[in-house]
This record gives C-alpha cells, structure tokens and sequence, in this order.
C-alpha cells in the first residue's frame, strides 16, 4: 500500500485530491500532509482551522463526522486535535489535524467549528472534557461525560488508568 | 415510572444559559424558586431513569404549557472510560470491550474495530470470513431493529408488538450463542477473521429464521401501518429536514428517512460488501413514520443479504493465515512446537501493530459507527476512539421537538432510536 509522507510528495503523487488542492491553494492553510493507507491526513495551523474547514466544506466535503483528539505526552505539541469529514458527493473522507500545545491547552487552544458544522458542539465539549482542551466561542463548553465538579481530564496520558487514589 | 418532575420555575430575563445553570446549580433549585415569582415556563426533569428514554438518558425540558421551548440532553450516566481502557489492553483484548459500548449490535462494533486493526496491520482476510461477518451483521441490524420496534411501539401505547418482535430475536440470539456461545456479549470476531467454525447445524438454523421473517415483518405492519394511534402518532412528528440532518451529524435511518440516500455498505464498502446486491430505502418525509418505514425496509434488505451470504457463502479457512497474529488451532496447538510458541507469545505479549492511524466506518443499525485507531507501534493501541452514531443524533434532539407537544418527545427518542451504552462509552 502507497504510503507518501510530506507536502510537496502526496501533491506530487495524489494529485486529484479535491480537499489537497483546495486547501493548498489558499496561503498558510496546509502544513503538512500524509497519504497513508488510503487516508488522506492534511495537517493545518490551529489558528486557521475554522478557515480551513470552511475551504473544504466549500470544495465538497459537507459532513463532519468526528471530531477527537490524541495526547502525544511528553511530545511538544502535545494534542492533536482530529476531524474526519466526509465527502458524500466525492465518496472521500479527509482528516484534519490541528497541533494544540499543552500551554495553549488551557488558555486560547482552538477556535471551536460549530458555525461551519453545528454538530461538533457535543465532540468538542467531550474534548474539553477528558483531554482538557478548550474551545474558543463555544456556547457551552462544559463538561459532558464526568462530573462537574471532576478534577483532571481522564484521556490525557499522564492520568493513570485507574484513576487518582 | 412516573416522571421525574423537578418544577424549577425559571426567571423570564435569563436567556440562553437558563438550562445551564440549572445543570449547573439543580442542587440550588430551592433557591431559584424563591427568587421567581412570575414565570411563564417550567423546567421538567425527564429521567435518568424514565423508562421511554430507553437506558439513562436525562433530558432538561423548558415547556411552555405543553409546548416544547427548549431541550438539553445531560448525558454521561452510563460513562466507563472504555477508550482509556482500551489503551491498557492488547489489541485482541479490545474486542470484548467493543461489544459493550453498543451492546445492541455487538458483532457491528467488533467489525469495525477489527476492520481498522487489519487496515493497520494491511491484512487481507479470507472470502469465507468476510462472508460470514455480513451474515452476521444483517442478522444483528434486525435484531437491533426488533429491539427498536418493541420498545417504541410499546412507548407509543402498542404493547403487542413488544412481545411479537422480542419473540423472533430470541432466534437471532439463539443463532449468535450457537456460534459463539454468548447470546449478546457475543466477541465472536477476531483481527484477522473469526474465532472458530460455526457449528454444523448453524446454516440450517439462518435458514430458517431467514425463511420465516418476511412474514413476520408484514405481522408486525400489519399491527401498526394501519393503527390510527400509530399514524396520528408518528406523522408529521420530530421533523428533520435533509439540512439540518446533515448540519446535526445525523447518519443511518433518521438520515435516510430525511432524504439523504446515503449508505457506507453500498457508497464505502467494506468486508465485501460490495459483492452483494440490495437497495437503500430512503424517504422524504423527514418524521418519525418515515424512520418507521426506513428501518421495517431495512429489515427486509437484510435479509436479502443474509440469504445471499450464506448462498454464496464460500469454503476455505476462516481467519487470515498470519501465525504471530491469529491464534492457532487447538489441535495444532497441542501437536506442533512452533504453534504452542506462537500461541504462548500472542497470548503473553499480544502482536505488534505498525504505527500509523486509520479510520474505520461501518454501517451500524443506528448510523456510522466509526473506530479510530492510532497506533504507536507497540501491541497496545496509543488511542481508540468510538465515534457513535447515537452520539451525534442526539444533538438533533432538540431541533425535532423544539415547538411540538411534551409527549412528541418520547415519539422522538423512540425513533433515532438511542443506545445510551454507546453515547456515554
């Protein structure tokens, strides 16, 4: 199975991808980019991300079908922030990453999506729950899963399995 | 069970954040009260224990009279943290773990993760298995599905239809302990086919339950499609436009049932899926009789596509000839050194997955059920995650009953059809 690893490569070997080439022809959207086992991984500043979902919304992919994250601890940056958004025109799906550091985590992390896809409001907030990562402009970012009053965020990788005794 | 009724009544100059802070501050509810005297709607409580909201749903409803205003699901009841347990365990321990996480369909979980961990590993499984996980999985949409009918029916008042449709999934049970020797918890799949033979008699116990439903599907229409409660019911309730659908994240037959012709078994097929031949049925109403109709059309093309299964159904091994990943055969086990050594290390240290991430969707009863697995190269995943079809509906809740009656509510949550195992995981 082709596996193509950098920019400038998957534009060279992947080059009909709508969302590739929509998202590289806007300045400073696309960063980095991986074609591996048949998905398509585009890597964009966590600054542009509300940006770079409108630009492929607009090239066709209209369902935003997760939204999670994954804790590269001790890794800096640390989260990485995952959308999968399907194409149901092109039969294609994508996956967007946005890199959040753990200093950003607590302060102006990411833009929330919910005014391009109205159902990333729960994703997001499941976010904020276990991996402690906030979501500007989000209309209620409250904890979903846990407790209120819960101390800590259970999916980051420094939180033991069995819970704090 | 009566309703949980919690009258908090509510100041009129509080806009939005209203229900929030009633999550928020319900222990202070005395004092809300106190403070408010003229008010024109009430907060009501529903459940987490009403028995319409199918598991432990809670729902914050602002009425108006009787009058729908507002709707905020509270969810995380049934919370376990499967997914931070899955990053403890060996890639073969997960899959009994993904049977209860949507424990109406579990064969569909152990699918979809078993699909992305070969995707991971790039490995091929034989005709003969996938063949059989189709079989499996239609007969789980209609178990889904019966489970579904009985207990919206009996929400909505039929309580006959409950008793007839548990009746016929106690065949598919009867099918699923056969093979797997559990009726529901079944953990049958394995990354790289199947764990073990199905018995001699299996085939002809499918083939008799596939001979004998079509006719029980027109029984159970024959109840409702025709019941004047039913239809006054569920027309014109809980519409969903094919917009919203979309905006909302809906996916399976709420999404179809609103004009979205959109089916992962026929537009991305998996497991051989594109092998067998049925049709997507789809409607434009957008209410909760077109989900009806979807789903009771479901279950005949399931059965369509058991019964082409098990036509076809091909000869050959059952699990993909890896041998540091796919436990040997008993017999071989216990004859042959290197498979006893085989067997040792994969049950003593699991196998060793490629780095890299996939994302697997199937198909699920109740939408797309998607696993996203991401591996660090060791024989435990870095990270799983579920995205639950339940997860994203739910959020469409409150679009469905905004201005439509208090008892349309339950006529909603009936129809999207909610496993509350797989929405708080």
């Amino acid at each position: 199975v082709a596996c193509h690893v950098g920019k400038d490569t998957v534009l060279e070997n992947c080059p009909d991808n709508t969302a590739l080439l929509a998202l590289n022809g806007m300045p400073g959207l696309l960063l980095d980019a991986k074609y591996d086992r048949d998905e398509m991984t585009l890597t964009v500043p966590r600054e542009k991300i509300v940006e770079a979902c409108e630009v492929v919304k607009v090239a066709g992919y209209n369902f935003l079908e997760d939204v999670t994250c994954v804790d590269w601890y001790p890794s800096d940056p640390r989260f990485q922030v995952t959308y999968h958004i399907l194409s149901h025109r092109l039969k294609q799906r994508i996956r967007l990453l946005a890199m959040v550091s753990e200093a950003d985590a607590a302060g102006t992390a990411i833009d929330s999506i919910i005014p391009v896809w109205p159902s990333a409001n729960f994703y997001e907030r499941e976010i904020f729950d276990l991996f402690g990562v906030r979501f500007n402009h989000h209309p209620n970012l409250i904890r979903i899963m846990m407790p209120d009053e819960w101390e800590g965020h259970p999916l980051r990788k420094d939180y033991p399995v069995e819970g704090y005794r | 069970m009566p309703l949980t009724v919690d009258p908090i009544l509510l100041d009129p100059n509080q806009t939005n954040s209203s229900l929030t802070n009633v999550i928020n501050e319900s222990a202070r509810h005395n004092e809300i009260n106190a403070n408010t005297s003229k008010d024109q709607t009430m907060v009501l409580n529903m459940g987490p224990q009403h028995p319409s909201t199918h598991g432990v749903l809670r729902l914050l409803l602002e009425i108006d009279g009787e009058t729908v205003i507002k709707c905020a699901p509270d969810i995380g009841y049934l919370h376990t943290g499967i997914e931070k347990t899955c990053e403890a365990k060996f890639y073969q321990q997960v899959v009994p773990l993904t049977d209860r996480i949507d424990y109406l369909c579990p064969m569909t979980n152990n699918l979809a993760y078993c699909l992305a961990v070969e995707k991971l590993i790039g490995m091929e499984i034989p005709e003969r298995a996938e063949y059989l996980r189709v079989m499996l999985n239609e007969l789980t949409r209609i178990q889904s599905h019966l489970v579904w009918l009985g207990t919206h029916a009996m929400d909505l008042g039929a309580l006959t239809v409950f008793l007839y449709c548990f009746r016929e999934r106690e065949e598919i049970l009867r099918i699923f302990e056969n093979v797997s020797g559990q009726r529901m918890m079944t953990s049958y799949f394995r990354v790289g086919g199947l764990s073990l033979d199905p018995p001699i008699d299996f085939y002809a116990q499918v083939q008799a339950f596939l001979k004998m439903m079509p006719s029980k599907i027109d029984e159970y229409e024959n109840l409702l499609s025709g019941n004047p409660i039913w239809i006054g019911r569920t027309k014109g309730v809980g519409h969903l436009t094919a917009e919203e659908a979309i905006a909302l994240g809906v996916t399976g037959p709420p999404l179809r049932a609103s004009g979205v012709d959109w089916d992962l078994r026929r537009d991305m097929p998996y497991s051989g899926y594109e092998k067998f031949d049925f049709k997507v049925p789809v409607s434009n109403d957008g209410d909760v009789w077109a989900r009806y109709v979807v789903r009771m059309e479901e279950m005949r093309e399931s059965i369509k596509i058991a019964q082409q299964a098990l036509d076809g159904l091909p000869s050959g091994p059952i699990a993909a000839d890896a041998p540091k990943i796919v436990l040997p055969e008993r017999e071989k086990m216990k004859t042959q050194m290197e498979s006893l050594i085989h067997h040792f290390k994969i049950v003593t240290e699991g196998f060793a997955v490629p780095a890299g991430q996939v994302y697997q969707a199937v198909e699920s009863p109740r939408g797309e059920m998607g696993y996203y697995v991401v591996s660090d190269g060791t024989a435990k995943p870095y990270r799983v995650h579920m995205r639950n079809p339940s997860f994203a509906t739910l959020q469409a809740l409150e679009t469905m009953c905004k201005g439509k009656l208090l008892a349309d509510v339950v006529a909603v949550i009936g129809s999207i059809d909610i496993v509350l195992g797989e929405i708080d995981r």
